[in-house]
């Protein structure tokens, strides 16, 4: 009996390596502690009252890009474990099946954990807020996807210390993936982590599709709204049409594991080629889902801290609209190689380059909207400035790429990592990082120093270019991607190398950040921020920071794009709004049933993940009694009473 | 008086940040390792190069003056308070202006696209390259984690590196036995997928005599990083004494030798005298029920695929012969 627990227990857990029992001992200090600070303090009421059950979009939004930023410091680990093996030729610090592993969950994690909730957090945080409304849509929907996504994320991550992680690469392809040659249970730990946050992440899709489209103030026409509302709608629109075709996809490769079906099989028929058409039907609008949301912020950003309207608003929203379309014809720009044929190539080679022009078109917006304004240099501004000759370069390495006959040289090589590196930290990292700082009072009702900040910025920044800038280069030595390592012979080890030193520096950028945050936090009543901290131009910033869970007490217009800063004007001038009446606010009630439900899809995935049927039944069945349980509760709304609303508004804002 | 030894020290700063960066940077590119995408040795490569040079400077022409226009405008309009540059804080449409940058970026790409069409169908890897001599057939199989190539022509096989003529146009065949790999060579041209249940053809050449490196670039588990062989372009002469070395040196490469071969592990480099009659037809249509290919419709390669397989039956069967 022992001696089979024991067995049972090698297999279950991931043995031997030290790596892996650090990770062990870790995981397990940090959970006690938060346990026992937890009991210690009597915090589990305020825990589950205020965030496990809540369903106000502010606090999802924080819990999005809490999660989010504890994600970026794990593939953040996983990328300079890989640069560490890099580093020199011939190392011996990562085994290649690790250093598989490695690539692969931070891959994933990057694209999936990281660039996602971050940016589902800014959506929830300030879309609401923007366009004037109380809530989303559904907020209920809303708890329930991120639930979804922070326990897929979670069952993902297990992966590390139970059962082994999976190593065929973030997209997976087949046949590597398939039961013939990746036996072990990591795969289907990556299947079912990521579809778990999937139906949430469609799900967040739907949900502000819904809100944007139905619950915009008064006066607020598709052409008044905010920039960052735009390229939100768009990123759903996306979301709409591309995740299903995820989901399709891992379900059927699961059914080749599991089911013993043969989709994508090398055989009886299987098609490995069909997954990489699928994958990147949805990979390549993937791509464009993350990176829209930074334009939108850095619209916002540049416009604020220049003081000037936005240049070219129709412009833009039209370039944002074409980009969304446009990004669903694309995906076999990614196998250029794969022998489609010439016409295949030369279609697909012209729709890339076409996402150049409208890409170009806002780049040069942004420009003219600095042109005649008086720019400011806080942090939002500064990582929208360094966004800008990043996200020039990276677009015309873009570019090169398209160029199919090109591409056979490029492509699998450190050129295309650079690359795409370069448009995924430069664009999407700073983006969300300028959209985090820019928004960080409205969230969190303080200030967050600069000098600190600062630090960080130019870490992050000259560690970038001295990290990707040499990857190009070695790109066309000829290193190929995913290599775990290579010899003396190759001529490589230079430019590895000083890629490896400018990877550590932003590490400590991330550093800097986070001591940054800690000093905001310990002196944060002294740091207590105002309503419009920034000079805001949005409605946004015309509420006390941090919003009241109401939002607005009263229902604002919204007949300007620029709401706020024509109402400063209109103020400035002596006209003020006519005074309105309060009244009751109808606001929804928290409620577990998102919280626990994704336990369930936790415990489902689980028992996928392992083969046991029973488990995951049982986890199924609990999803199914959630559903039940919510459809019959009728007790999910309450009105929050005038007085109320007096007293917190006078609290909030002293004397106005 | 006091404040201008501190704006000086802020000036300072970036600059020497910005020279380190760049030092950084340019060094290591100037020390070691060879540019092998950029020094092409035949015809396809140079090709490629040439085209990633048009398209590099035709992005340039775009990306240098708007570069430097960030640069201007943010130092001009910096608020500072005795900055006299304009402030035009509704200025935010100008029909003119953005028609200029609707169509500064179209112009471009469309020239971009015009030559990129051109060159598509120009080294589309099926097309044979033009040549008085008659290519020399080479059939390239990626195995779990090495190479095995086979020269239907001369009845040999090897390991781990590959033997060419120079100056003669080579006719890679290339399937998979194992996940999707992909076969580069970047001094002779770009990359080509090698997958199962395919024939894929490919048409290099070397111009000179050399040695070239070539190694797989989709990755394919494990020991992904082994899977990497030397070419050896050679004289006519040679390359035909280098075949009757091998024939004459090496063992036979039997299906058992190939069985053991082709489970998963690394390899040295090995030279067999010949190989089993059809062993890539074979390889190509493992897992493929009853004739009907898994990919038998896949774009314009499907005719060339099918095509291909016949041409290496032929070659097959001359060489037994
Ligand atoms: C913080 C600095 C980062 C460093 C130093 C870094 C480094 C690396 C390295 C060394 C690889 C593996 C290359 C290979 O072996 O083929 C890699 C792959 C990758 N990275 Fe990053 N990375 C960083 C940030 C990011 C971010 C922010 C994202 C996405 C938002 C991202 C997305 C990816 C993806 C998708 C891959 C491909 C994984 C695969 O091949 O399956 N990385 N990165
Ligand atoms: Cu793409
Ligand atoms: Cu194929």
């Amino acid at each position: 009996m022992l001696e089979r627990l024991k067995e049972f227990a090698s297999e279950f857990f991931v043995t031997g390596d030290p790596l892996i029992y650090g990770a062990d001992v870790a995981i397990g200090i940090t959970m006690i502690t938060i346990v026992a600070v937890l009991t210690y303090f009597k915090k589990w009421g305020w825990l589950w009252r205020n965030w496990l059950t809540t369903v106000d979009h502010k606090k999802i939004g924080i819990m999005y890009i809490i999660a989010s930023i504890i994600m970026l410091f794990r593939g953040g680990v996983d990328a300079l474990m890989m640069r560490l093996q890099l580093a020199m030729p011939n190392m011996d610090f990562l085994h290649p099946e690790h250093y598989n592993q490695v690539f692969t969950t931070h891959g994933t994690i990057m694209i999936l954990f990281m660039a996602m909730p971050f940016m589902f957090g800014l959506f929830n945080v300030i879309v609401p807020l923007q366009i004037g409304a109380r809530d989303v849509a559904f907020p209920f929907l809303n708890a329930l996807s991120f639930w979804l996504f922070f326990l897929g994320a979670m069952l993902f991550n297990l992966s590390f210390v139970i059962g082994g992680s999976p190593d065929a690469g973030w997209l997976s392809y087949p046949p590597l993936s398939e039961l013939s040659h990746s036996p072990g249970v990591g795969q289907n730990f990556y299947i079912w982590g990521i579809q778990i946050s999937g139906i949430g992440s469609l799900a967040t899709g739907i949900n502000f599709l819904v809100t944007i489209i139905k619950m915009r103030a008064p006066g607020m026409k598709w052409m008044k709204m905010p920039m960052f509302t735009w390229s939100v709608f768009s990123t759903c629109i996306i979301i709409l049409f591309a995740f299903p075709i995820l989901t399709v996809t891992l379900a059927l490769l699961f059914l080749d594991r599991f089911a013993g079906a043969h989709f994508f099989t090398l055989d009886l028929g299987g098609n490995p080629m069909m997954y990489i058409n699928l994958i990147w039907m949805w990979g390549h609008p993937e791509v464009y889902i993350v990176v829209l949301p930074a334009f939108g912020v850095f619209s916002e950003i540049v416009s604020t801290f220049s003081r000037k309207k936005l240049f070219g608003y129709k412009s833009m929203v039209f370039a944002m609209l074409i980009i969304s379309f446009l990004s669903f014809f694309t995906w076999a720009h990614h196998f250029f190689t794969m022998g489609s044929g010439a016409d295949v190539n030369a279609f697909f080679a012209i729709t890339t380059m076409l996402i150049a022009i409208p890409t170009g078109v806002k780049i040069f917006n942004w420009l003219f909207t600095m042109y005649r304004g008086r720019i400011r240099m806080a942090t939002p501004m500064m990582w929208t400035l360094a966004f800008i000759p990043c996200f020039i370069v990276g677009g015309m390495t873009g570019v090169m790429l398209s160029v199919a006959p090109a591409d056979f040289q490029f492509h699998n090589s450190y050129f295309l990592i650079a690359h795409f590196h370069q448009v995924l930290i430069g664009g999407v990292v700073f983006g969300y990082f300028a959209g985090l700082y820019y928004w960080w009072p409205k969230m969190f009702g303080f200030q967050l120093e600069e000098k600190l900040g600062k630090w960080a910025f130019w870490t992050w920044n000259i560690g970038f270019y001295v990290c990707f800038m040499p990857q190009y280069a070695v790109g066309l030595m000829g290193m190929t991607r995913r290599l775990s390592t290579y010899g003396w012979d190759t001529g490589w080890w230079e430019l590895n190398f000083v890629s490896t030193i400018g990877a550590f520096l932003m590490g400590v950028g991330f550093l800097f950040q986070v001591a940054q945050i800690a000093d905001g936090i310990r002196k944060y009543k002294s740091l207590k921020a105002s309503a419009d901290p920034w000079d805001g131009r949005t409605l946004e910033w015309s509420i006390p920071s941090p919003a009241p869970e109401y939002n607005f007490a009263i229902t604002p217009r919204g007949d300007d794009v620029d709401e706020w800063w024509e109402e400063k004007e209109r103020r400035a001038k002596g006209i003020y709004p006519p005074e309105q009446p309060l009244e009751p606010i109808h606001m929804p009630k928290n409620s577990a049933i998102p919280f626990v439900m994704s336990i369930f899809w936790f415990i489902a995935g689980f028992g996928f993940v392992f083969g046991w049927l029973w488990m995951a039944i049982l986890g199924l069945a609990g999803v199914g009694i959630c559903m039940i349980a919510r459809s019959f509760s009728y007790d999910t709304d309450y009105y929050i009473p005038v007085d109320e609303i007096k007293r917190t508004e006078a609290s909030l804002r002293g004397s106005v | 008086m006091n404040k201008k030894p501190r704006s000086l020290i802020r000036i300072i700063i970036p600059v020497v940040l910005t020279l380190v960066t760049i030092a950084l940077i340019v060094w290591p590119m100037l020390a070691g390792g060879q540019y092998v995408v950029l020094d092409p040795k035949g015809p396809i490569g140079s090709s490629q190069r040439d085209l990633i040079v048009i398209s590099t400077i035709l992005c340039a022409v775009v990306i240098v003056p708007v570069l430097i226009l960030s640069a201007v405008i943010v130092w001009r309009y910096r608020d500072k308070p005795d900055n006299k540059a304009a402030y035009e804080p509704n200025w935010a449409h100008s029909t003119k202006a953005e028609a200029i940058w609707w169509t500064v970026p179209i112009i471009i790409i469309g020239l971009l696209a015009i030559v990129t069409i051109r060159y598509t169908y120009d080294l589309e890897p099926s097309k044979p390259l033009a040549s008085e001599k008659a290519p020399v057939t080479i059939q390239v199989s990626s195995l779990d984690w090495k190479w095995l190539f086979m020269y239907p022509e001369q009845g040999i096989a090897t390991v781990n590196t590959l033997n060419i003529p120079a100056d003669r146009p080579v006719k890679f065949e290339l399937t998979a036995d194992s996940p999707m790999n992909s076969f580069w060579i970047p001094q002779l041209g770009g990359q080509i997928y090698t997958m199962s249940g395919m024939a894929m053809t490919l048409y290099l050449q070397a111009d000179h005599e050399g040695q070239y490196w070539g190694s797989g670039a989709n990755f394919t588990g494990e020991h992904f990083a082994q899977m990497r062989f030397d070419v050896n372009a050679t004289s006519e002469e040679d390359f035909d004494k280098w075949v009757n070395d091998v024939k004459q040196q090496s063992q036979p490469l039997t299906q058992e030798t190939y069985n053991t071969l082709a489970e998963p592990g690394t390899s040295n480099v090995a030279y067999y005298s010949s190989f089993p009659e059809g062993l890539f037809q074979d390889i190509v249509t493992k897992y493929v029920i009853d004739g009907q290919g898994a990919h038998s419709k896949h774009g314009g390669s499907a005719d060339e695929a099918s095509g291909a397989k016949e041409s290496t039956t032929q070659d097959v069967d001359k060489s037994a012969n």
